[in-house]
């Protein structure tokens, strides 16, 4: 598989095509904004935390495949989690974009996160795929409002 | 002769004579020799920065390696030689834009820098709370912001001419922004984001009727087309050296000489004195007086080496090849289904943003990328143009005097094998 291949797959075109959670939450309760000055990425992550626990996740905005793929990923699999388990799984997903796991290698735990693994073979669009993770956690930091991927 | 790399393509550029030699002209660009991931690269990031002629290298290379010293201070030999060609530099700027006088040209690092010193120095001498800068809707950042951080600081106001679907400004509404709160005009000669050249002459015509000075953003005007001062008779003109075949770092702004002679200095330091004590600074004769602290002297020859090598191919051939390039890939990428060109003013230079529908702009560079194109896809540090087009960002190609037929085909391929990836 070529790295292009391996960047666009399947699945990362379909998240693309068909976003999942990807609308407003009426009833969260935590909100970021975060965008890419690089390329005009923009996303508002929406959550609803109950306890500790993201009981509901949404995104909505602009951006790249890449960007769109990996938000929607990651609403998909951080539903149910608690903040601890998100906050874990961010690291790891980091490290993955970065090149720094092997996909292949179950004890990361990175689950069908492990498409954007090919994202490491393109440093100028691991920004892309780790907006979403960065606005997330300022939203469940409520830190400040706006996340930046610079 | 064997058919070198770089000819015309045949099927394309067929609409005048090709005025010129682009295979011979490739050959003294050493970049232009390289492969990217495995595929010729086909460099269609001009607006950007543009690549340097070996000339250019050569010119660097040998003033550190045989002229380096400090200018303007010393009474050594090289440093009178660095001095020499430093100032000679001054006046082959000064024909470049036919200026009437050496004195008229500053060197500062870039455009950005030179519509920041006519904001900072101009602007807050002589603007008043209330008054206006009048710029347009097809602004780079760097002709934007300078303005808004004045008129933070002034309480001046900032006012927009308008543009309309095609990337033209609306000159009527141009003319009605005018009035006694006017105290400057600052547009861009060509636009970065849309190609779009503007009708400076009328713009600054209208201006000087009711007594306002213009500033000319020539960042993307420079390289593509001749441009003379004194025929446009604009009060500033900016452009930066590395979008002109130079280095980075160093551009010129030029002023006239009554404006720069009334302007406080922007920086303070060495050279731009002729008298400090404690009490008391006397400040250097114009343009020295804007060129505080030791400048870029090898970006300065290393300019004047690309204004050289523009001048011997000639501005008005560059322009008319440049011509043949752009309609020939406005041609072929029209072809393309799903395919929009923002920004179709009638006159245009040697830029083509465009989207493709349901493929964003950042996904189309890096498929174009791994085909060896190399195109720029963001918002072209003009947020606002693209807020006015509707579109996040916009893939750009922008070329040079030593772009080809043949490289917008590989351009027209690589378009087609992102819609086959995104299908
Ligand atoms: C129209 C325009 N103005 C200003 C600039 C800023 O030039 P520089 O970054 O060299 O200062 C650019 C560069 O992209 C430009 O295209």
């Amino acid at each position: 598989m070529s790295e292009l291949s391996e960047l666009y797959q399947e699945v990362i075109l379909d998240h693309n095509k068909s976003p999942r959670n990807f609308h407003r939450l009426a009833d969260a309760n935590r909100r970021a904004e975060g965008y890419n000055p690089l390329c005009g990425d923009q996303i508002t992550v929406y959550v609803k935390v109950e306890d500790d626990v993201i009981k509901e996740i949404s995104f909505e905005g602009s951006g790249c495949a890449i960007s769109k793929a990996s938000a929607s990923m990651m609403t998909d699999s951080l539903k149910g989690r608690t903040t601890a388990e998100a906050e874990a799984l961010f690291d790891r997903v980091h490290k993955m974009l970065k090149g720094e796991v092997n996909p292949g290698d179950d004890s990361h735990d990175l689950g069908k996160l492990a498409v954007l693994s090919g994202v490491c073979h393109f440093p100028a669009r691991v920004k892309c795929a780790s907006l979403s993770w960065h606005t997330l956690r300022t939203a469940l930091k409520r830190e400040k409002e706006v996340a930046s991927t610079e | 002769m064997k058919p070198a790399q770089g000819v015309i393509a045949p099927q394309g550029l067929r609409t005048g004579r090709t005025v010129l030699d682009v295979a011979r002209i490739r050959e003294d660009f050493p970049i232009l020799k390289q492969q990217v991931h495995g595929k010729p690269l086909v460099y269609f990031d001009n607006a950007a920065t543009s690549q340097k002629p070996q000339v250019v290298i050569d010119t660097l290379n040998r003033y550190y390696a045989t002229e380096n010293a400090n200018i303007h201070r010393g009474i050594h030999f090289l440093s009178e030689l660095a001095t020499a060609e430093y100032e000679e530099t001054r006046n082959k700027v000064k024909r470049f834009l036919n200026a009437s006088e050496s004195r008229e040209i500053v060197f500062v690092r870039g455009t950005t820098e030179g519509i920041n010193l006519v904001a900072q120095s101009y602007g807050r001498r002589f603007f008043k709370e209330g008054d206006e800068v009048v710029i347009s809707a097809m602004e780079h950042h760097s002709n934007i912001v300078p303005w808004q951080m004045l008129c933070e600081q002034v309480g001046a106001r900032l006012r927009v001419i308008p543009m309309n679907h095609d990337g033209e400004l609306l000159l009527d509404e141009y003319e009605r922004l005018l009035g006694a709160r006017t105290k400057l005009v600052s547009v861009a000669h060509v636009s970065n984001a849309l190609g779009t050249i503007n009708p400076i002459g009328r713009i600054i015509e209208s201006a000087h009727r009711r007594n306002i000075p213009v500033l000319v953003d020539g960042a993307q005007a420079a390289p593509h087309m001749k441009v003379d001062v004194q025929e446009l008779d604009c009060d500033f003109y900016a452009f930066s050296g590395h979008k002109l075949f130079g280095p980075t770092g160093i551009g010129v702004l030029y002023g006239k000489a009554r404006h720069l002679e009334a302007m406080p200095p922007y920086q303070g330091g060495g050279d731009m004195i002729s008298l400090v004590t404690f009490e008391k600074t006397h400040y250097n004769i114009i343009p020295y007086k804007f060129e505080a602290g030791t400048p870029h002297i090898a970006g300065v020859i290393g300019l004047g080496a690309a204004i050289d090598y523009v001048s011997g191919i000639g501005l008005d051939a560059v322009a008319a090849y440049e011509g043949e390039v752009l309609a020939y890939a406005t041609a072929q990428l029209s072809t393309i289904q799903g395919l929009r060109i923002i920004g179709r003013a009638k006159e245009k230079a040697s830029v083509l943003s465009f989207v493709l529908e349901g493929v964003h702009p950042h996904d189309i560079g890096t498929v174009l990328d791994r085909e060896g194109v190399a195109i720029r896809a963001g918002h072209h540090c003009a947020m606002p143009v693209m807020q006015r087009f509707g579109v996040p960002a916009t893939a750009r190609a922008s070329f040079a005097f030593y772009n080809t037929g043949e490289e917008v085909d590989v351009l027209v391929r690589a378009v087609r094998k992102v819609l086959k990836v995104f299908g």
